[in-house]
């Protein structure tokens, strides 16, 4: 087993932590594991992208040439990155911000994640939204193993957030429920 | 317990296992996680972290530091590199202990912040003035990056000598798991050279200044002994599916990494691709490589570079069997599919290297 994922979306929604998550979750599971953040001198509002890779062999390059599954946040990003993504690959998108093309035979999963976060009322747990989403259709991990990398980050100063990360990691899960139902 | 560290973390963290509490530096991309964890982690252990006030400071500190016998460090980017060299030849002249590290980006000049492999030559030949040499490890994983870090600080004292870690903008950012399973070191014995005050004792005297005829020829040459017994002794290197290879591929760091995907995609098809990775760049595994080439129908070189160790490998092999070169410049990172369209370049007749290439075509 071989995931490749490529994470994207501009500085400040949470792209790194979401992969940070994923990344500690397959650590915890005895996987390998590469996470490599590829930034440049980014703007505000620009690109963050992150290259992630699982993987039951050991990984040699770290940096994706064709990517499993892109996950998305906003436009730029979008327009950026959508090439990497292999014929028969998977496509999370923030409907909220991105626009996409029709790709023949990627299956495309279109979820307003900044929507869904703002009416949980913390814009900032759109990307847990996202997370909850890959975890449904990949089921790499269960939603346990991401609580417990979860509660790891939020511990200290940080442990009222726990709750509302759990709620967006729910919807996001959901979300990906009401498409298959 | 596994952690998950970027290269530039476990740096840090391993140096701190290995007794280092002494750590200067001045903040550059791509190294920042490191300096960042220092001034965190520094306190914690009652060691000493200065941010000073430019690169040259900072490794002067370390001659300081060095001079007085404490395990101590500093780290930067190429450019902060450069600084540093007339710091590094003093510090080789002196023959004072110290593990400098360099996260690699591209250059000449400001250059950018992504990573590149082209200050090989600034590091092996010797970047300062003078006939010097520094022992150059180049770990190619974050677990490798705190093994090495570790050792160089046994290194750097065994040979009262500097040591480099050359890594590059991806291993300094890239996070993987790593483990620091070696002792904690604390407390270490004093370096009998070391000046800590000469009361009641004779005085001691650490310097590079030989100003009377003769004399520094005679230091020079005990300098070349030293480095002999470097060479005869600290040569490091992983052959990966060097058997009955009719191709190997040399690279370190990055792009070792690139080239052991192109070995295990060549499995498949029958095609026997090998792989020497030098993780010692001075002293410089020739030996090996030279045994090899007389095995091998080509070798072909892989670097972030326009061909720097190409200078090495062809001087190791002495023209018994071609010296090919593929590399990327400016902080571009060589994909597989890249190797194996050179590969099939350099060996048009091969049939498994064009199955290959279609295989990776299609992929």
């Amino acid at each position: 087993m071989t995931e490749k994922v490529i994470l994207a979306g501009f500085g400040g929604q949470g792209m790194m932590l979401l992969g940070r998550l994923l990344a500690q979750a397959a650590m915890a599971n005895s996987l390998y594991v590469t996470y490599f953040p590829s930034y440049g001198t980014e703007v505000r509002g620009g690109t963050a992208v992150y290259h992630l890779v699982i993987s039951s062999e050991e990984i040699f390059s770290p940096l994706i040439e064709e990517a499993d599954t892109l996950i998305v946040m906003n436009q730029p990003s979008y327009q950026k990155y959508k090439e990497m993504i292999k014929p028969d690959g998977l496509m999370l998108l923030n409907s909220s911000m991105v626009k996409c093309d029709l790709f023949p035979d990627v299956k495309i999963y279109k979820i307003p994640a900044t929507e869904i976060a703002s009416k949980l009322g913390n814009v900032l747990v759109s990307n847990i939204v996202m997370l909850g989403a890959y975890l449904t259709i990949k089921k790499l991990f269960t939603a346990e193993n991401i609580l417990d990398q979860l509660s790891i980050s939020l511990s200290g100063r940080k442990k009222d957030l726990l709750a509302i990360n759990k709620q967006a990691l729910e919807k996001g899960m959901q979300a990906i429920h009401s498409f298959t139902a | 317990m596994k952690q998950l560290l970027t290269g530039n973390e476990a740096a840090a963290e391993a140096a701190i296992y290995a007794g280092c509490r002494y750590y200067y530096g001045y903040p550059i991309t791509p190294q920042n996680e490191l300096i960042n964890y220092m001034s965190v982690r520094m306190p914690q252990v009652k060691g000493t972290f200065i941010q000073a006030e430019s690169e040259i400071a900072a490794i002067n500190m370390v001659y300081g530091s060095a001079a007085a016998g404490g395990r101590t460090m500093t780290s930067s980017s190429s450019p902060g590199i450069s600084l540093k060299q007339e710091g590094i030849s003093y510090l080789a002249g002196s023959e004072l202990p110290c593990v400098i590290v360099n996260i690699q980006r591209g250059g000449p000049g400001l250059g950018d912040i992504s990573a590149s492999q082209a200050d090989y030559f600034q590091s092996v030949k010797g970047g300062g003035h003078g006939d010097y040499r520094v022992i150059v490890l180049a770990p190619s994983s974050v677990q490798e990056m705190a093994d090495l870090v570790y050792d160089a600080f046994d290194l750097a004292d065994k040979y009262r000598n500097p040591v480099l870690i050359l890594g590059d903008a991806q291993i300094g950012q890239l996070m993987e798991p790593v483990e620091f399973k070696k002792e904690f070191r604390e407390n270490l014995p004093q370096k009998e050279w070391a000046l800590t005050g000469a009361k009641n004792r004779n005085r001691k005297i650490i310097k590079s200044f030989y100003p009377v005829k003769g004399e520094l020829e005679v230091f020079n040459a005990k300098l070349q002994n030293k480095y002999k017994e470097i060479e005869k002794n600290e040569v490091r290197y992983e052959a990966v599916n060097i058997h009955k290879a009719d191709v190997i591929l040399v690279a370190y760091g990055t792009s070792a990494r690139i080239c052991k995907e192109v070995v295990r995609k060549s499995h498949q098809f029958k095609f026997r691709i090998g792989l020497i990775r030098p993780i010692s760049l001075w002293p410089f595994p020739s030996e090996f490589i030279r045994e090899m080439s007389e095995r091998a129908r080509c070798m072909l070189t892989v670097e972030m570079s326009a061909g720097q160790m190409l200078e090495d490998v062809r001087l190791a092999v002495e023209g018994r069997c071609p010296v090919h070169f593929y590399g990327r410049t400016g902080g571009g990172v060589p994909t597989s599919l890249e190797i194996i369209k050179k590969i099939v370049e350099i060996m048009p007749k091969n049939r498994a290297a064009k199955t290959l290439l279609q295989f990776a075509e299609v992929k």
